[in-house]
């Protein structure tokens, strides 16, 4: 083995052996399996049966609310103090008051129905109470202007466009936009988590051996580059290691929850079932289950054997094109707090591409999105947010060459740096300075 | 013995618009202990750095053995640094092996190497602990294994004894001259004249980037004589003034009873003979010696002399 080799075996095993990248490795899996499956379980748990009371002073309703799971409307005469009264003494969700309206006007009605509600009303819970009346006034304009609506009902449950997406030249893979916008997102912000994770460990491992002043001992066993490339190659591996134990741990946790958990309840069988026994064909719990299923269904067809290996291409040479550059602060320094005034240049493409991520996913195929998933600097991250919605072969190449060409130029810059950097000892140094350095 | 294991010929380094070393040459015979003198800022350190490939010199030329000095001749240099430590989170066995594989060692020599060394310094229960659970002193030790474990041809050693108890000190001193006997030829540089003075073959001093002494100890303390001599006499006080001519001068003098000391310089070409001859007569010698300048007085008259 080289000595490169023995650098980068040392960086690699001493990060790894540590107990933070044991309960990263285990804790990461968990998190991200713990953003899936929650929101589906809280979707089932947490939600008591309310019961709202209904003052209908006119009687239009003619008892017409529906109830659902969660929420059942009990009728209770026409007067609405005593309706209040009782919904605060029997702890009712609230009391939705229909008031006498003057000449038979819909729109007087409509602006005075009221919702006293004891506590905090959920979004959940008021637009399905919303949905309700506005059925009610629906049926009530229909009738004034004589409408059947048995029929209006029938014409609407056959109007349903389902609208499926097509690539305009056959070739290109047809995409769902939810799922690739929310793939796009996650694997950015991966990434941006990654090269700033990983390229602060860089940093911080410079600083280390230079604080240690054991820098001059190895540099007299290898060249300044070799050190240098060696810890960030070995860092490389360990960002690596720990993502790859991640997809393994998350395909596990994923396999088991769609195995045991989900697969049942949210079949597409058993939604046709759910819609059968539901009245309208629809209801919350039914759109729920359908939306899972959508989403299970997306995940299924996501091209992960085209995803994964560009996510580990832009990893890889993201963080090391950014590594070097850490590096080459953590050189400059004597100690972290000394960093600062370096870091902000280097962050700030990096933060500007996630942040310009919101625009790429609007539209992934715009001219902004194109140039910016080709400049090196901010490609990584913004490659990563197109790659799900397709991207022409010519500019993904392009897009990684220039990524290899900026990786070569930071590191060769960073070396340069680096070499002058960790012998400087007691000196605040400059921009200027760092400038001089690159000509010695 | 006359052929020199490294050679720097007209060094230049400069930093910007800082020179750093000007015009330096040195060179270091097989087999001898070399002294590196000057003060802080001299330029010491960016020789040292030359010399160990660290950074590479802008004019002049480094040879080791005869041949342009490359890179793969670092493994024939161990080097002890001023600025040094160790990984504190590391254990010391594996920072040992690491830093000894670094050198060139196969993991399996190195092993065998170290195991020795831990013994004869009676430091095998370090093996397992970690670096920052050490003193001072004790990871010096660690330090200076690391640094001959892969035996190599030259040592160069800045300052290698601070941080030692006396004790350590004489420990760490004996490996050296045990070294040096074995072969090795040794760079050392240090502030410490009395060290300079017990193990050193040769120096060169430089100052203010320039190399300013160069030689042999023994010929450059020849060369600072300033002819100065201590006398302890039994005799007559002003006898022994009478006797003295215009060749010498007394500097200092003490007297108890009939027995007295003094301090003379002689002047012009006068030897020590001419003196007895003129105070035989009147005296009795008890005592009589040269004052040889120590390194220390070289060091100071040399560097504060106006260039």
């Amino acid at each position: 083995m080289g000595k490169i080799g023995l650098i980068i075996t040392r960086e690699f095993l001493t990060r790894v052996r540590k107990k933070s990248f044991i309960i990263m490795t285990i804790l990461g899996p968990l998190l991200m399996g713990a953003l899936m499956i929650v929101p589906v379980l809280l979707a089932d748990v947490g939600s008591s049966t309310k019961i709202i009371l209904v003052v209908d002073e006119t009687g239009i309703l003619d008892h017409g609310l529906k109830n659902n799971d969660d929420i059942i409307f009990v009728y209770e005469g026409r007067d609405l103090k005593k309706a209040r009264a009782i919904a605060v003494s029997k702890r009712y969700y609230g009391v939705v008051h229909v008031p006498v309206f003057k000449d038979n006007d819909i729109r007087h009605l409509q602006q005075n129905i009221r919702f006293y509600a004891a506590d905090q009303v959920s979004l959940g819970v008021k637009s399905y109470v919303r949905a309700q009346l506005e059925r009610q006034i629906e049926r009530l304009q229909l009738q004034s202007q004589n409408v059947d609506q048995a029929l209006v009902e029938s014409v609407k449950l056959n109007s349903n466009v389902p609208l499926p997406i097509t690539p305009l030249q056959p070739g290109t893979s047809n995409t769902d936009v939810e799922i690739n916008t929310i793939l796009g997102w996650l694997s950015g912000l991966l990434i941006y988590l990654f090269i700033f994770l990983f390229g602060a460990q860089a940093m911080r491992g410079v600083i280390e051996e230079k604080t240690n002043r054991i820098v001059e001992v190895i540099i007299s066993s290898v060249k300044p580059f070799e050190l240098m490339m060696g810890k960030i190659i070995g860092i490389a591996l360990v960002g690596l290691t720990q993502f790859l134990l991640w997809i393994v741990l998350t395909g596990s946790i994923y396999s088991v929850f769609t195995g045991v958990v989900i697969k049942d309840k949210y079949s597409a069988e058993n939604i046709q079932q759910m819609m059968m026994k539901s009245p309208e064909g629809t209801g919350p719990k039914v759109d729920e289950a359908a939306v899972v299923n959508q989403l299970l269904d997306g995940i299924g067809r996501i091209n992960w054997e085209v995803i994964l290996p560009f996510f580990i291409f832009y990893f890889i040479f993201g963080y090391l094109l950014y590594g070097a550059l850490f590096a080459a602060i953590g050189s400059a320094v004597d100690s972290e707090a000394d960093t600062q005034q370096f870091m902000l240049p280097i962050t700030i493409p990096l933060i500007f591409s996630f942040v310009m991520a919101q625009a790429v996913v609007n539209e992934p195929a715009g001219a902004l999105a194109k140039w910016l998933s080709i400049f090196p600097f901010t490609s990584p991250v913004i490659m990563m947010v197109r790659l799900p919605f397709g991207v022409p072969v010519v500019e993904l190449i392009l897009s990684a060459l220039a990524l290899i060409a900026g990786f070569v130029g930071t590191t060769w810059l960073a070396g340069k740096i680096y070499r002058t950097g960790i012998l400087m000892y007691g000196k605040r140094v400059s921009w200027s300075e760092l400038i001089k350095w690159l000509r010695y | 013995m006359d052929q020199p294991l490294f050679e720097a010929k007209n060094i230049v380094k400069n930093y910007g618009s800082y020179r750093a070393l000007d015009d330096v040459s040195i060179e270091v015979k097989q087999g001898t202990v070399y002294g590196l003198l000057g003060p802080n800022g001299a330029g010491k350190t960016t020789l040292i750095r030359i010399i160990n490939q660290i950074t590479g010199p802008d004019q002049g030329s480094v040879w080791f053995k005869g041949v342009p000095m490359k890179r793969a001749h670092v493994n024939q240099i161990g080097y002890l640094p001023e600025e040094r430590g160790l990984y504190k989170k590391m254990k010391v066995g594996e920072q040992c092996l690491y830093l000894a594989r670094l050198k060139g060692l196969s993991e399996q020599e190195a092993k065998r190497r170290l195991r020795t060394w831990f013994e004869k310094f009676a430091i095998q229960d370090w093996w397992t602990k970690k670096v920052e659970e050490l003193s001072k002193g004790m990871a010096q030790k660690v330090q200076f294994i690391v640094t001959v474990i892969h035996e190599p041809e030259l040592l160069i050693f800045d300052e290698p004894f601070t941080g030692f108890d006396p004790v350590n000190a004489s420990l760490i001193r004996d490996e050296i001259i045990r070294m040096k006997d074995q072969g090795a030829t040794i760079i050392f540089s240090t502030h410490r004249m009395e060290t300079v003075e017990e193990l050193c073959d040769h120096i060169a001093l430089i100052h203010k980037s320039k190399k300013i002494l160069d030689g042999k100890l023994n010929d450059i303390r020849q060369q600072h004589r300033t002819h100065v001599y201590e006398l302890d006499f039994r005799g007559n006080m002003p006898s022994f003034a009478n006797a003295l001519w215009a060749g010498a001068e007394i500097i200092e003098q003490k007297h108890q009873d009939n027995n007295h000391s003094v301090k003379l310089k002689l002047l012009g070409n006068n030897t020590a003979n001419d003196l007895f001859k003129a105070i035989l007569p009147v005296c009795e010698i008890v005592r009589f010696n040269e004052v040889i300048p120590t390194m220390n007085d070289i060091f100071i008259s040399t560097v504060q002399t106006p260039q």
